[in-house]
């Protein structure tokens, strides 16, 4: 019982990290049709933001924590700007092509200017603390990341599904043209969608950073595959499917090691695995839509 | 319109001209290829007549380390004493000594690469390395082929110089480590049930594992071992491996590996509420993995040196030269076995007197009771060093001296 709880935990909070980053994954993929490697990337650079703002500029953790979502996010919109607009009308695999450059610029920078020696993330003690009932230890962060992740779940389904902005998103996913001929501002829908998106890869980075708290330029990538192949899981393009994609892998990871121990060194394998079997049966995934391609 | 033009464009020439362009264009690219191999043969004959000149006033010690990724503490640490040995003894049978430091990146496939590069463009006379045992078997089929001989400083799986009569090493072995380590759980710690986790991709942690696997069950029976979970390099959550340990209530957990993934899993461990002692290898002796476990107690491990336990009058020497050069660095092994690979090297260029890497490797084989910054270092039949190791433990927020155990 005591095993199960435990697991139970750990999975509920690997889980809702892996949701809030397919996010960002999916909402990019529903809009412009495009995979943002970068993305997994951002996790990265909002870590080391908060990091250096902690441990350089001494500023309070919460302080810094906003200033590493606010530059992230707009650093996810720059890139858009730069790397992705320009190729808004070229074939859907030069833009593929482009974010994957964006993303090794990334890595590389981050090796090349900060170095890849691994460095130790700072947990603010407000923050981070351990919790004991009866028998079972854990962190607060257990606790904390799962509510933050839901409470952002809720704003952004909220905002996509409620607000005007929201409509104006789910129009331009429907269709780019048609919702540009509707007085749609496409450009400031994407980009809204960017800043969303890399601000949720910012909180995500950051509540990686405090869970892992190591620190190094390539850590990123994979969070950032796990976190792909969840939104692809759930239905590439839905939400929903995203939070659902997520749990489901960061469970399955969880309870794979803990009650098949001797399968621990195959948890990465497993995430594709599962990813084969329900694109085998369900080729759109668990909340896909089923939308015929426009010829 | 611009891209149906060229549409057009390219059908009209593929007609004829074009099948005549590429013709053309096949043949330039052969004759330039051509021309460029034959650059480089001759380059390389240039640069190999270079190589001898030079060899007489030069005598090259190639160091493959890992300087960036995973292993870059390791590799540095390792590095900062061959360097300081270089500092202090930069010459030999009248010549000077030049190191040719190449980082392998914490890669087989560099390693391979660096191994490559130090025999065939540097044309080294001898090489150091690597620290982590996987890179030191990538590295080591190649220098054996090209008959250079290697010094390890501390790879510590069997394999690295198990068929390679070209490997050497300063440091003792898994082996010895993992049964140093059951030993000690079982008769200093009272342990009686052992828990594994290793890192199914570096073959330090599974060799390790497997002899501490084999001792302790050897010392507390067949059931000892209550648990064996993996993980692979790189990973960073290790919540439900320590969970399902945790169920199994071991009185110690051996987990020896890299030092980045095993700071994160004891600290874990420690937050998950798990009391018992931690055991590694001597890969935790690093700055990365004291600054993550500096709160915890009853964290174990095995190594190759103490400064304050200098055991040789080259220890001392090292400790001081070390402390003068490194200043607010801890004097470490990794750099006392970086130190004692450089000396072991010119120790057997002076022996040979020469700086033929035939003639080092046969000087190497003979080394007996040689006076090096860790200890008495006499290798065996496999080139493998019969050694004490140090035990040390976490307290107080740094490593502390525990006990030695010698080598029967």
């Amino acid at each position: 019982m005591e095993l199960y709880l435990q697991t139970l935990a750990n999975g509920i909070s690997l889980g809702s990290l892996y949701a809030l980053i397919a996010i960002g994954y999916t909402m990019v993929y529903g809009i412009l049709r495009l995979i943002n490697f970068a993305h997994a990337d951002l996790l990265m650079v909002a870590g080391y933001i908060a990091f250096y703002g902690i441990m350089v500029f001494a500023l309070p953790w919460w302080f810094s924590f906003l200033i590493a979502i606010a530059l992230t996010a707009l650093l996810g919109v720059s890139i858009e700007k730069i790397a992705y607009r320009p190729l808004r009308n070229a074939p859907r695999i030069s833009v593929l092509i482009s974010a994957i450059g964006v993303s090794f610029l990334l890595e590389n920078l981050g090796i090349v200017a900060i170095g890849a020696r691994p460095k130790s993330f700072p947990r603010p003690e407000e923050l981070v603390w351990n919790i004991k009932l009866g028998d079972i230890s854990f962190l607060s962060l257990t606790v904390i990341i799962p509510i933050v992740t839901l409470l952002l779940l809720v704003a952004v389904t909220y905002m996509v599904n409620k607000t005007k902005t929201g409509t104006a998103m789910r129009a331009v996913s429907r269709d780019f043209e048609t919702a540009s001929l509707m007085a749609v501002d496409v450009n400031k829908v994407v980009s809204t969608t960017f800043l969303v998106g890399s601000s949720l890869a910012a909180v995500g980075g950051i509540l990686y950073s405090l869970q892992y708290p190591q620190i190094d330029p390539l850590m990123g990538v994979f969070p950032g595959l796990k976190c792909f192949i969840a939104a692809v899981m759930g239905g590439i393009g839905s939400i929903p499917g995203a939070m659902l994609g997520g749990f489901i892998l960061g469970m399955g990871e969880v309870f794979l090691v803990a009650f098949m121990p001797e399968l621990s060194g195959y948890r990465d394998a497993f995430a594709f695995v599962i990813l084969i079997f329900i694109l085998l049966f369900k080729p759109t995934g668990i909340l896909g839509e089923n939308v015929v391609e426009k010829v | 319109m611009e891209g149906y033009e060229s549409h057009i464009y390219l059908g009209e020439v593929n007609g004829g001209t074009m099948f005549k362009k590429k013709y053309v264009t096949v043949i330039t690219l052969l004759l330039v290829a051509a021309f460029a191999l034959a650059g480089c043969g001759g380059g390389g004959g240039e640069k190999k007549d270079a190589a001898q000149d030079a060899a007489s006033d030069v005598i090259k010690i190639g160091v493959y380390e890992p300087l960036t990724g995973t292993n870059a503490a390791g590799g540095e640490m390792t590095v900062e004493g061959i360097k300081l040995a270089n500092q202090l003894f930069p010459e030999v049978l009248g010549k000077k000594v030049e190191l040719v430091i190449v980082d392998n990146k914490s890669e087989k496939q560099e390693a391979a690469n660096a191994v490559e590069r130090l025999v065939s463009k540097d044309k080294v006379n001898v090489i150091i390395g690597s620290y982590g045992s996987s890179l030191s078997m990538a590295g080591g089929p190649i220098a054996k082929d090209a008959g250079i001989p290697v010094i390890g400083c501390s790879p510590t799986n069997p394999a690295v110089t198990l068929g390679n009569d070209y490997y050497f090493r300063v440091c003792f072995i898994d082996p010895f480590q993992g049964t140093v380590m059951a030993n000690y759980a079982f008769d200093k710690l009272g342990a009686k049930k052992a828990a594994i986790i290793q890192d199914v991709q570096q073959d330090y942690s599974v060799g390790l594992n497997n002899y501490f696997e084999k001792s302790f069950k050897k010392l507390a029976g067949e059931d000892a071992i209550v648990a064996k979970v993996n993980y692979n390099t790189g990973d960073k959550d290790f919540s439900s491996q320590l969970t399902a340990i945790k169920d199994k209530k071991p009185d110690v957990i051996f987990a020896p590996g890299n030092f980045t993934e095993s700071g994160i899993l004891v600290e874990k461990a420690r937050e998950l509420g798990i009391t018992c002692p931690i055991l590694g290898g001597d890969t935790w002796e690093s700055e990365e993995f004291l600054n993550r476990v500096k709160n915890t107690k009853d964290v174990y491990f095995s190594t190759h040196f103490d400064s304050t336990q200098p055991v040789t009058e080259m220890s001392k020497k090292f400790k001081e030269e070390y402390e003068k050069a490194y200043a607010g660095k801890q004097v470490n092994a990794f750099g006392a076995l970086g130190f004692d690979s450089y000396i072991l090297a010119l120790d057997a260029m002076k022996k040979a007197n020469s700086a033929d890497p035939k003639a080092i490797r046969d000087a190497l084989a003979g080394t007996k009771d040689f006076e090096g910054a860790t200890g008495l270092i006499t290798l065996d039949t496999n080139g493998d060093a019969t050694k004490t190791a140090i035990i040390k433990k976490v307290a107080d927020g740094n490593f502390v001296y525990e006990g030695k155990v010698d080598p029967k």
